[in-house]
């Protein structure tokens, strides 16, 4: 098989240079944050003491990151050896996921100096949820890095230490399929702990499960969404062939996910909050619409090779885990005591300005870097 | 008050310790809402005098049931303070003397304290037929109001009957009984309606005005506004059945065994304005009418108490209950701003945008094919 290679072209696109903008702003805008606090620029609250950062930058970055452990579980651990032409720029995802979480993570921490604490062993609260998460993330973003190490070193022309790299690569592999699989579900346990401030919809002690299966099948979402969208973009390898057997797992996955989500809201008997008309019951029913409409559409292997047809699926299933993710933290969320929150419109374009540096730097990476193979 | 002061004292207030003496002017400083300072001063002012105040109580077509809550409180010295804070100069219940010796004092005290006397009036007076319904000494009653008041420093009619006549003015009314005010018009009569009134309203008014040499904030009926500014119904410790609409139905039955609200049992508390549920009667809590389970008959009000049957239900007429009730938390947090809204009504046009142009793409590499 032949080796990838960086796509080459122009770095400074009018897409390159749109994001820089926006990038600005928020870099100005965070200025204002470390020299002013939260308050300056976020509406955050003592009822909401996390706002859009965690529930987008971090529960739904993170999920969007999972192309990379659902590639590897795919490909490592149920041997579909096939599918390896999209594992690096799945890795690339899930490196820019969760780095930029992990950025998110401390620009929302209100005492950021005192993190590091962190990741002092004696200061560990071994019965904490968040602090599982925190560890387990911040080790995923190293595992990340080395698994995407290889990328540099073949850019360096570093031959030999690439090769003594990938002997033991397996450890990283394995680490980077334990690692999701452990914080993506605390990511759901974390709101288990809310109990009832969680609306009966969203709360269950399945939590952890319905996050980790949401995660994976999002993160062959963003794969299929990203291999679509720079497929029209740039001279790669065709790969839609994957890509069309690849869906053929999603109404497997979806229909699994939504068998424990519906009858686990049934069995409390609160299915019929989702019926009031209110806004919660329409999101409930927004976020499994999402799911249930490409479910059908992709159990048709007609469509599956629709590319057109794939790509909105992709979105459909992308929006909906977000969808979960933001009524879980935020909208399914109330703290009780009155309050109310919306992101300010300043905490909004710094997530803006995230996003725009991972749009940045993946048209930087896959120019310069060796991640795609080309056509 | 310092201990050497209240040594000085003690000799006028005989059995009274130091600490049931400033609890007392304590309470009737805080039941006025008057501040903690007035407390003391009320003390010294009832002590330092050279001579006790001095008071004439006048009775009229009436049950002594005013006086029996002056004397008989479960408190235990607040009968000994009323014996001796002030100087009782005529009082037909408590006179030591009878008959014409009893009138000979209360002669001599009003030519010695012309002026300076505390008149108190309790009981109604009978005007019919030239006021023969009510004779004291050989004179009709309303003779001896009206001499009486000439020379008084301030006028007191203490109970319901004094205040508008109370119960014996119920219809037919057989022996025209009057309220003090209507006797002595033109004259300010502080009202303290009840029946009995509370203990505390009366001693409170008289204290504030030996205290501070006026009279405490009257309402249009003369009635002290400390203590009559407020309805029953404002102030119930059942109000919240009240506004939740529950209800004792009738007497006995499960929810005036749990304590809901009278108001269907024909409690008067909407349209009665006293503040027995703020102070109660002494003994603290529970100790007033609605308290111990009988909805209030409005004794302090006039054209309520003995007028209107005791079950009939009262016209909510001021405080009518809640159509959704007041919510238990305030409104907190920062919604959606217009800025907020734009930017990510931005973001959202980009996205749908970049989609779509991907979307078109993506065809037309399918048609390409």
């Amino acid at each position: 098989m032949k080796e990838e290679q960086p796509l080459g072209g122009r770095l400074f696109t009018p897409t390159f240079l749109f994001c820089l903008l926006f990038f600005i702003i928020a870099l100005f805008l965070l200025a204002k944050r470390f020299m002013y606090g939260l308050g300056a620029v976020t509406n955050m609250s003592d009822g909401y003491p996390w706002g859009l950062w965690i529930a987008f930058d971090v529960v739904v970055g993170t999920a969007f990151g999972c192309g990379g452990y659902a590639m590897a579980l795919l490909i490592y651990v149920f041997n579909k050896g096939e599918y390896h032409p999209l594992i690096r720029p799945a890795l690339m995802t899930s490196l820019f996921g969760y780095s930029l979480a992990g950025l998110a993570v401390f620009i929302d921490v209100g005492r950021y100096w005192q993190m590091y604490n962190i990741f002092l062993p004696w200061y560990i609260n071994p019965n904490s949820v968040l602090l599982e998460v925190a560890l387990c993330i911040g080790a995923y973003v190293v595992v990340l890095w080395i698994e995407f190490t290889p990328a540099f070193l073949q850019k360096m022309g570093a031959d030999s230490a690439k090769k003594s790299l990938e002997k033991i690569m397996f450890i990283f592999i394995a680490l980077g399929i334990l690692l999701p699989t452990m914080h993506q579900s605390s990511l759901g346990t974390m709101m288990v702990v809310a109990g009832s401030k969680l609306s009966p919809l969203w709360w269950t002690p399945w939590l952890p499960l319905l996050f980790l299966i949401s995660c994976i099948f999002m993160g062959f979402a963003i794969v299929i969404f990203e291999a679509s969208a720079t497929s029209t973009r740039y001279k790669i390898a065709d790969e839609s062939h994957m890509l069309s057997k690849l869906s053929g797992i999603f109404p497997w996955m979806i229909g699994i996910y939504l068998l424990v989500r519906f009858a686990d809201v049934a069995v409390r008997g609160h299915l019929g909050l989702a019926f009031k008309g209110d806004l919660m019951g329409n999101m409930f029913l927004l976020e499994n619409l999402l799911l249930l409409v490409p479910m059908c559409i992709l159990f048709m292997p007609a469509s599956r090779n629709n590319a057109r047809v794939l790509f909105f699926s992709a979105i459909s299933i992308i929006l909906a885990g977000t969808l979960y993710r933001f009524n879980c933290y935020l909208i399914g969320f109330n703290p009780g005591g009155g309050w109310t929150y919306f992101p300010a419109a300043g905490e909004i374009l710094i997530t803006v300005g995230i996003v725009s540096l991972e749009i940045m730097a993946f048209l930087w990476f896959v120019k310069r870097l060796p991640i795609y193979h080309r056509a | 008050m310092k201990n050497q002061n209240y040594c000085s004292l003690n000799e006028k207030l005989s059995e009274i310790s130091r600490r049931d003496f400033m609890k007392f002017c304590g309470i009737v400083a805080a039941s006025m809402g008057l501040p903690l300072s007035a407390g003391p001063q009320m003390a010294e002012a009832a002590t330092k005098a050279k001579r006790r105040p001095p008071v004439i109580w006048l009775h009229g077509q009436e049950c002594t049931g005013c006086t029996e809550i002056l004397l008989r409180p479960t408190h235990p010295s607040l009968e000994h303070l009323i014996l001796d804070l002030i100087s009782l100069d005529y009082h037909e219940t408590l006179n030591a003397g009878a008959g014409h010796q009893a009138e000979a004092a209360l002669k001599q005290s009003m030519k010695e304290n012309a002026g300076k006397y505390i008149l108190v009036v309790e009981g109604s007076a009978p005007l019919k037929d030239g006021g023969k319904y009510c004779m004291i000494g050989g004179r009709p009653f309303v003779d001896i109001v009206k001499e009486t008041a000439a020379k008084a420093a301030a006028v007191v009619a203490i109970g319901s009957c004094a205040s508008w006549g109370g119960w014996q003015s119920s219809s037919p009314n057989p022996t025209g009984a009057t309220g003090i005010p209507e006797v002595l018009k033109g004259t300010t009569v502080v009202s303290i309606p009840g029946c009995p009134p509370n203990a505390y309203n009366f001693l409170s008014t008289v204290l504030y005005f030996l205290t501070f040499g006026k009279l405490p904030a009257l309402d249009e009926k003369a009635r002290p506004k400390f203590a009559y500014g407020r309805l029953i119904h404002e102030n119930c410790e059942r109000r919240a059945h009240f506004d939740a609409g529950r209800f004792a139905k009738q007497f006995g039955d499960e929810g005036h065994r749990q304590g809901y609200c009278l108001y269907e049992l024909g409690c008067k508390g909407p349209i009665t304005h006293a503040n027995c549920p703020s102070i109660l009667y002494y003994a603290g809590a529970g100790t007033w009418p609605v308290g111990t389970g009988h909805p209030c008959f409005g004794c302090t009000e006039e054209a309520v108490g003995f007028k209107i049957p005791l079950h009939t239900q009262a016209e909510v007429s001021q405080v009518t209950p809640a159509a959704a009730h007041a919510p238990i938390e305030t409104a907190q947090g920062k919604g959606m701003s217009a800025g907020a809204a734009g930017v990510l009504g931005g973001v959202a046009g980009v996205a749908i945008g970049a989609g779509a142009m991907i979307a078109k793409n993506l065809g037309q590499s399918d048609e390409g094919e």
